[in-house]
């Protein structure tokens, strides 16, 4: 058994000064939240936040089979990553099943870094360096070389851009900048449904950089919030929405799946773009009172039909919302479902996504 | 959100799992979570009252309320019989966060075993379980 929240973050000593509740999550010990999740969220959606996402793992891929090889792990097409671009992908098991969802990021020619989750980080590199041995290519964890933080929200870049006189990349682009004086990555993803980027920097300089967008307005902000955030906008959480046992097509990332390029778990993936697959992801929202979480069953009719793996209350929209995969013909946008929350029978109708349109 | 300092006032008892009970004469008693309760708790988004005329047992659930993240089982203090649930919670759960022993009481009940008050906390030794925990 692994020892309880045992790691932290360079952040750790931040967090504490300012009243963070800490909770372990993967063995990390990290900030659920600080004032609160319904201000940390709306900062975020209004404003600008910061997260310390430095338990999330980084790894290198590099050599000439770099290409070959991502090609063979990743769902996605990566061919298609253009030198300083970023692509979401899926992490297939031969099964098809979803071992992980990260964003690969090409630095060079044949050199690339992966962002797992921090739960999966050992078993990804297990995996990585499994399927590696045939390529001609290094696989490198660097999760111990970087900190790293998100900021999110529509004046992130502007405060950001001006805070560390630094020049930012678009969506879907990284960019190296030198942040407190040693190299630095900034990627212009997020996980918020928000604009923003996502900075890779160096340990030892992330405590100065926090306080630095902290004096700059930036609100910080934690799991808590990330959490509703990135569920308001239907991006999967790996371990509820996503898991070994389901495959891209039934969990709605189709998209990000390019069958053609052979990946581990292609064959499987393909025959379920194909056929179809008995259950899809769902977003839906309860109609009236109650708040759904992970593992309420689903019914209509009173029959179960389904089960929730992500569920909150929408601080954006004050109402519970979910995802649960449920028999295909019932994930259609507008079909009325309940929630069997804790025995409370809750009225609610599945959605289209996102839940939530950001205005940005 | 404006939130008080922890604070447990003296004319109230307290259960072990965080919750106060007010007297009212020789066999009511109002109910609520403690401003510790709350405070692990976070930001209450939702309270689902339990039905007047409802019994509640001492020890036992008898209402839950939610933050974002988390479900919390309230604990009934003493048994008796709901004679009132504060339905304005309904539109302003933050309440229970802001003032907890105030306009964030949760059910008014009539005590069946009015001698059970004899088992919970007075402020002082619920202050001090708080410290050892």
């Amino acid at each position: 058994m692994r020892a309880v929240a045992s790691l932290r973050t360079p952040l750790y000593e931040q967090h504490l000064e300012l009243g963070a509740k800490l909770v372990d999550f993967a063995g990390w010990e990290m900030p659920v939240q600080y004032e609160g999740i319904k201000e940390e969220h709306s900062a975020v959606r209004t404003h600008a936040g910061m997260f310390d996402v430095s338990h999330m793992g980084e790894v290198e891929v590099e050599g000439p089979g770099a290409l070959a090889f991502l090609q063979r792990v990743l769902s996605s097409d990566v061919g298609e990553i253009e030198l300083g671009g970023a692509q979401y992908s899926c992490l297939c098991n031969e099964e098809g099943g979803v071992l992980d969802d990260l964003f690969a990021y090409r630095l060079g020619g044949d050199r690339y870094l992966i962002v797992t989750n921090s739960a999966n980080h050992g078993a990804d590199l297990a995996w990585l360096g499994r399927w590696s041995r045939d390529y001609d290519v290094a696989v490198r964890d660097v999760a111990d070389r970087y900190a790293m933080l998100a900021v999110q929200g529509p004046h992130a870049r502007a405060i950001l851009g001006h805070a560390l006189g630094i020049a930012l990349p678009a969506r879907m682009r990284i960019a190296t900048a030198r942040i407190g004086a040693r190299p630095a990555l900034v990627c212009g993803t997020g996980y918020t449904g928000e604009d923003g980027v996502e900075l890779l920097i160096d340990p030892d300089v992330a405590p100065a950089i926090w306080a630095e967008l902290l004096d700059a307005g930036v609100v910080p902000c934690g799991l808590g919030a990330r959490d509703t955030l990135r569920l308001e906008v239907c991006f999967h959480l790996h371990g509820n929405d996503l898991t070994p046992e389901r495959n891209p097509i039934e969990a709605g990332l189709g998209w990000c799946c390019a069958e053609e390029t052979g990946f581990v778990g292609s064959e499987v993936v393909a025959r379920a773009r194909r056929e179809g697959t008995a259950e899809k992801l769902a977003p839906f929202r309860i109609e009236g009172a109650g708040i759904p979480r992970q593992g309420n069953p689903v019914l209509v009719s009173g029959e179960e039909v389904g089960t929730v793996t992500s569920g909150t209350f929408s601080p954006s929209l004050e109402v519970g919302i979910g995802m649960a995969y449920v028999r295909t013909e019932l994930a259609e946008p507008g079909t009325e479902v309940e929630i069997d929350v804790r025995g409370k029978r809750r009225p609610a109708r599945v959605a289209s996504k996102p839940l939530y349109e950001p205005k940005g | 959100m404006t939130l008080a300092d922890a604070n447990y006032p003296d004319d109230l008892l307290y259960h072990d799992q965080h919750d106060w009970a007010r007297l009212e004469g020789d066999d009511h008693a109002v109910f609520g979570i403690t401003w510790y309760a709350q405070d692990s708790l976070g930001e209450v988004v939702f309270y689902d009252p339990p039905e007047v005329g409802g019994t509640v047992d001492k020890d036992a659930t008898y209402a839950e309320v939610e933050s974002v993240k988390a479900v919390s089982d309230v604990i009934a203090p003493l048994s008796g019989e709901i004679v009132e649930v504060n339905d304005a919670l309904e539109d302003t759960p933050e309440k229970i966060n802001e003032d907890p022993y105030g306009e964030g009481w949760l059910v008014k009940v009539k005590l069946t075993a009015p001698e059970e008050t004899g088992a919970l906390l007075d402020a002082g030794e619920y202050r001090k379980l708080l410290e050892n925990s």
